[in-house]
C-alpha cells in the first residue's frame, strides 16, 4: 500500500505533502546522506542478486579512491576538472542561466591553450603557462559568449544554443586532431604532438596532480566573494531569485547574461586548459569523457554553493575512480553506472523533501 | 519542527532495515556457493597463482574486439591452471584514465598486463617504466620497451578472403566499409579487402565512411546505412559491434562481419566475418614470461599460426565461391601469395608497388594511402 501524494480526493490519504516556505536547512544537509547510504543499500541488493559481496565491492571501490596515497592522488586528479566546469556552470545556474554547454566550454579552453603551446613551442614556462591560461579561459568564455548574446538580445533560449554548441566545439577538436593538428609520428590517431617541457603545470611530486588544483580552489573562494560580497554578485542572486523584481530595481539583466555567462564559460575553459597541460600534455580526440555534462549535476547536488561544489566533485571522482576499481573484483563496468545512477536518483529524489513538509494522516485543518 | 524530526526518524529506521535486508544478501553468495565461501584460504592459494590482467577498451559484451580478446582470456584461464586470470578492466577510454588503471593493475601485483587497445601505447610505455618486473603487452602498438612488447596479426589476410566473398556477391559493385579510426591498422584493412574485392572482381568501388569510434554500437549502424543508402549491397566493417551488420539485415542486404563470427548477429545477412584467435598466442607468451624465457618483440601473428582466420561461411555463400577463397586460403597459408604484392595501384592510379615486388612489413605497419578502388579520403 502506498499513499497518494498531492493535497487529494476521498479515502483519507496515509500522508499529505505541504510545501515549506522556506527550504529546510536540516533536511538539505540530511537528506544528500541518507541518499547515498540507501543508494548503496539497494545497489548492495542487487550487487547479492546478481552474485556478488557487496561488501567487498564497496571496500574494492573504497580502498581504489582512499586506499591509497596512488588511489587518493587520482581522485583529487579526476576532479579537478569537476570543480572548474561545476563552479562554472553554478555560477550561471545561480541566475536562472541555463548553460548546458561546460562540455563544449571545455573542449574550447583545451583547443585554445594547445593552439599556443604548438605555435610557439619554444616559449619559456612562466610566458607559455600564463598565455595558455589566458587562450583557455578566452577561448571557454567566448564559447558561452556566442550564446549569450542572442539570449540577452532576444531571448533566444540557451539550453538549445550552448548544448549544440557542444558539438561544434567537440567537432572542431575533433577537425584538429584529426587534421592539421595531428601528430606527424603518431601514424594517423587523432592525437597532437606532445607539449613541449614548459607547456606542463608543474605537479606534486610523485602525483598526477597538477596547479589546476589550485585554479580550482582559488576559483571557488573567488566565486564565494562575488556572490556574497559584491554588488555584482547580489545583482546575480536577485535576478535569480525574481527577474521582475530585478528590473524593478534597475538591474541590467542584459548586461549581466553575457558577463555571467563569460565568467561560466572561463571557468570552463580553464577546466580544459588544465587538463591538456596538466594531464594530458596534448589535444586529443576525446579529452573529457562527459565532465561538462557531470557537472551540471555536481551543481546541482552541491545546491550551487562554491564549497559544496568541491566537495561533491571529490564524490563524484570517487565514484569514477572507484568505478575503475571495483572491476578488479569482477564486477562489469555497467553495474557501476547502475550505481552511479541510483546515488543521483535517491539524491534528486530526497531534493522533495527539503521543499515539501510531509504530513503523516490527515492534513490538519481539512 | 517536531514533524521533520519525526519523519528523519522514520528514514533511519526505512534505512537500517535496507542495510539489514542488504546485509543478510550480503551473506548469502558467500554462505552457499563454495567458490564465494573460501574466500579467506582461496585468496591466498589465489596470490601464489600468477597474475595476468587484461583492459579493454569496450565491454566484454561487444560481441566483436573486445569479446573476442576476452575468450583469449577465459582459454588462458582454462589452460594454465596455474595462472589468475580473472582480472580485467572493460571500458576502459584511450586517455589518462588509463594510466590510472595500468598503474593499479601492476600495484596489485599482476606479473603480465594485456592492453588490448591501440590508444593505450603512450600509457603503457610511462608505466611500464615505473614497474620494470611487470610485462606489458600492447595489442596493434609500435612502441616496445625491455618489459614492453606489442602483438598483432596479419588481419589483412582474411580481409582479402573476405573482400572476394563480398566481390562476388555484390550486384551493386558498391561495396561500403565503416571504418573506425583513419590509422594503419584500419587502412591496412580496407585496402587488403579492396584487393580482395577487385581480384575476382575488377569493376567493383569500396566506399569508406568513419565513425570515430572503435565502440559505439548507434554510430556504427548509422554509418552502415548511409553507405546502404549510398548503393552499398555488402557491408564490412573495422567496429567492435555487429551493429553494422545488423543495418545490412534491416535492408535485405549482405555483410562481412569482423573480429568474431558475427552469423548470429544478422543471419540472414552475415555471409562471413575475418575473426581473431587470440587464446593461444595469450597462452604462448605467459608461459614465456613464467619460464623466464620472453623477450620483447613485436609478434605479428599470421593466418598460417592461427591468430587470424576467416570464420564459417553463412549458407548464402555459394560452394564455388567458398571454393575460391578456401584455395586462396591454403596458397596464403603456404606461403605462395601474399596480399601487398605489386603490381599495387594508389587512388590517383599512380602504381605505389611495381609488379614483382612486395611492399616490406615497415610499409605495410605504416600504411596511410588508399588502393585503387577505395572511394574515400584519409583526413591529412
Amino acid at each position: 500500500m502506498v499513499g497518494s501524494s498531492l493535497p487529494g480526493p476521498a479515502p483519507a490519504p496515509l500522508f499529505t505533502w505541504e510545501k515549506r516556505l522556506e527550504p529546510s536547512r536540516v533536511m538539505a544537509v540530511i537528506v544528500p546522506v541518507i541518499a547515498v547510504i540507501l543508494a548503496l543499500g539497494v545497489g548492495a541488493i542487487f550487487l547479492a542478486a546478481t552474485g556478488f559481496n557487496p561488501l567487498k565491492v564497496y571496500q574494492s571501490m573504497l580502498y581504489g579512491v582512499i586506499g591509497s596515497k596512488y588511489g587518493l592522488s587520482e581522485t583529487v586528479v579526476k576532479a579537478i576538472p569537476l570543480m572548474l566546469a561545476g563552479l562554472g556552470v553554478s555560477v550561471a545556474f545561480r541566475m536562472l542561466l541555463w548553460n548546458i554547454g561546460a562540455e563544449g566550454q571545455f573542449y574550447m579552453g583545451a583547443f585554445g591553450a594547445s593552439f599556443v603551446a604548438l605555435t610557439f613551442p619554444n616559449l619559456p614556462a612562466y610566458i607559455m603557462l600564463p598565455a595558455m591560461f589566458v587562450a583557455g579561459i578566452a577561448m571557454g568564455g567566448l564559447w558561452a559568449v556566442l550564446p549569450a548574446l542572442p539570449k540577452a538580445r532576444w531571448g533566444v533560449n540557451e539550453v538549445i544554443t550552448t548544448l549544440m554548441l557542444n558539438y561544434v566545439a567537440i567537432l572542431w577538436v575533433d577537425y584538429q586532431v584529426y587534421g592539421p593538428w595531428k601528430d606527424p609520428k603518431g601514424f594517423n590517431f587523432p592525437l597532437t604532438a606532445p607539449f613541449s617541457k614548459a607547456a606542463i603545470l608543474p605537479t606534486i611530486a610523485g602525483t598526477r596532480i597538477h596547479l589546476g588544483l589550485i585554479f580550482a580552489l582559488l576559483a571557488a573562494i573567488m566565486l564565494t566573494i562575488i556572490l556574497w560580497r559584491t554588488r555584482w554578485g547580489y545583482e546575480i542572486r536577485v535576478i535569480g531569485e525574481s527577474p521582475r523584481a530585478a528590473r524593478y530595481a534597475g538591474i541590467k539583466i542584459e548586461r549581466n547574461i553575457i558577463l555571467v555567462m563569460l565568467l561560466s564559460g572561463a571557468l570552463a575553459g580553464l577546466a580544459g586548459m588544465s587538463e591538456v597541460a596538466g594531464i594530458t600534455h596534448r589535444l586529443q580526440h576525446g579529452i573529457s569523457p562527459g565532465y561538462g555534462y557531470t557537472a551540471i549535476i555536481i551543481a546541482w547536488l552541491a545546491k550551487l554553493h562554491p564549497a559544496t561544489i568541491i566537495l561533491v566533485s571529490f564524490l563524484f571522482s570517487g565514484l569514477i575512480v572507484g568505478g575503475y576499481s571495483v572491476q578488479t573484483s569482477g564486477v562489469p563496468a555497467a553495474t557501476v553506472s547502475m550505481l552511479q545512477g541510483a546515488i543521483l536518483f535517491f539524491v534528486l529524489g530526497g531534493e522533495i523533501l527539503t521543499r515539501y513538509r510531509l504530513h503523516f494522516g490527515r492534513k490538519e485543518g481539512k | 519542527m517536531r514533524k521533520g524530526w519525526r519523519f528523519i526518524l522514520v528514514l533511519l529506521l526505512a534505512l537500517m532495515v535496507a542495510v539489514a535486508a542488504a546485509g543478510c544478501s550480503g551473506q548469502k553468495p558467500a554462505g552457499n556457493s563454495q567458490s564465494g565461501e573460501k574466500p579467506a584460504a582461496g585468496e591466498q592459494a589465489k596470490d601464489e597463482k600468477f597474475k595476468v590482467a587484461f583492459i579493454y577498451v569496450g565491454p566484454v559484451g561487444d560481441a566483436g574486439w573486445t569479446w573476442a580478446h576476452d575468450q583469449g582470456r577465459k582459454y588462458l584461464a582454462e589452460k594454465l591452471p596455474w595462472v589468475d586470470a580473472n582480472t580485467y578492466m572493460e571500458s576502459v577510454p584511450e586517455g589518462a584514465d588509463a594510466e590510472r588503471v595500468l598503474t593499479e593493475l601492476a600495484e596489485k601485483g599482476n606479473k603480465v598486463i594485456f592492453a588490448t587497445s591501440f590508444g593505450y601505447m603512450d600509457y603503457v610505455i610511462k608505466v611500464a617504466e615505473k614497474y620494470p618486473d611487470v610485462v606489458f603487452l600492447h595489442c596493434s602498438g609500435y612502441k616496445t620497451a625491455k618489459n614492453v612488447g606489442t602483438y598483432f596479426g596479419a588481419m589483412e589476410e582474411p580481409r582479402y578472403l573476405s573482400g572476394m566473398v563480398a566481390g562476388k556477391m555484390t550486384q551493386s559493385n558498391i561495396l561500403g566499409y565503416v571504418a573506425a579510426h583513419p590509422i594503419p591498422e584500419v587502412i591496412r584493412g580496407i585496402n587488403a579487402f579492396t584487393l580482395g574485392a577487385r581480384s575476382v572482381n575488377p569493376n567493383v568501388k569500396v566506399k569508406v565512411v568513419w565513425t570515430n569510434t572503435w565502440y559505439d554500437p548507434a554510430a556504427e549502424k548509422q554509418a552502415a546505412l548511409r553507405l546502404l543508402d549510398a548503393g552499398a549491397d555488402v557491408i564490412a566493417q573495422h567496429q567492435d559491434t555487429p551493429g553494422p551488420q545488423q543495418a545490412a539485415q534491416e535492408r535485405g542486404k549482405y555483410g562481412i562481419g569482423y573480429n568474431s563470427d558475427m552469423r548470429q548477429f544478422a543471419p540472414n545477412a552475415n555471409l562471413t566475418s575475418p575473426i581473431w584467435n587470440w587464446g593461444p598466442y595469450y597462452v604462448k607468451t605467459v608461459e614465456a614470461v613464467k619460464n623466464g624465457t620472453w623477450k620483447s618483440e613485436d609478434y605479428y601473428g599470421t593466418m598460417k599460426d592461427g591468430i587470424v582466420d576467416l570464420g564459417p561461411f553463412s549458407d548464402k555463400v555459394p560452394q564455388e565461391v567458398r571454393d575460391l577463397v578456401n584455395q586462396k586460403k591454403q596458397e596464403i597459408i603456404d606461403g605462395k601469395f601474399y596480399v601487398f604484392q605489386g603490381p599495387i595501384k594508389d587512388q590517383s592510379g599512380k602504381v605505389r608497388v611495381p609488379e614483382g615486388q612486395k611492399m616490406s612489413h615497415e610499409d605495410v605497419l605504416g600504411f596511410n594511402w588508399f588502393v585503387e578502388g577505395v572511394e574515400g579520403e584519409i583526413p591529412k
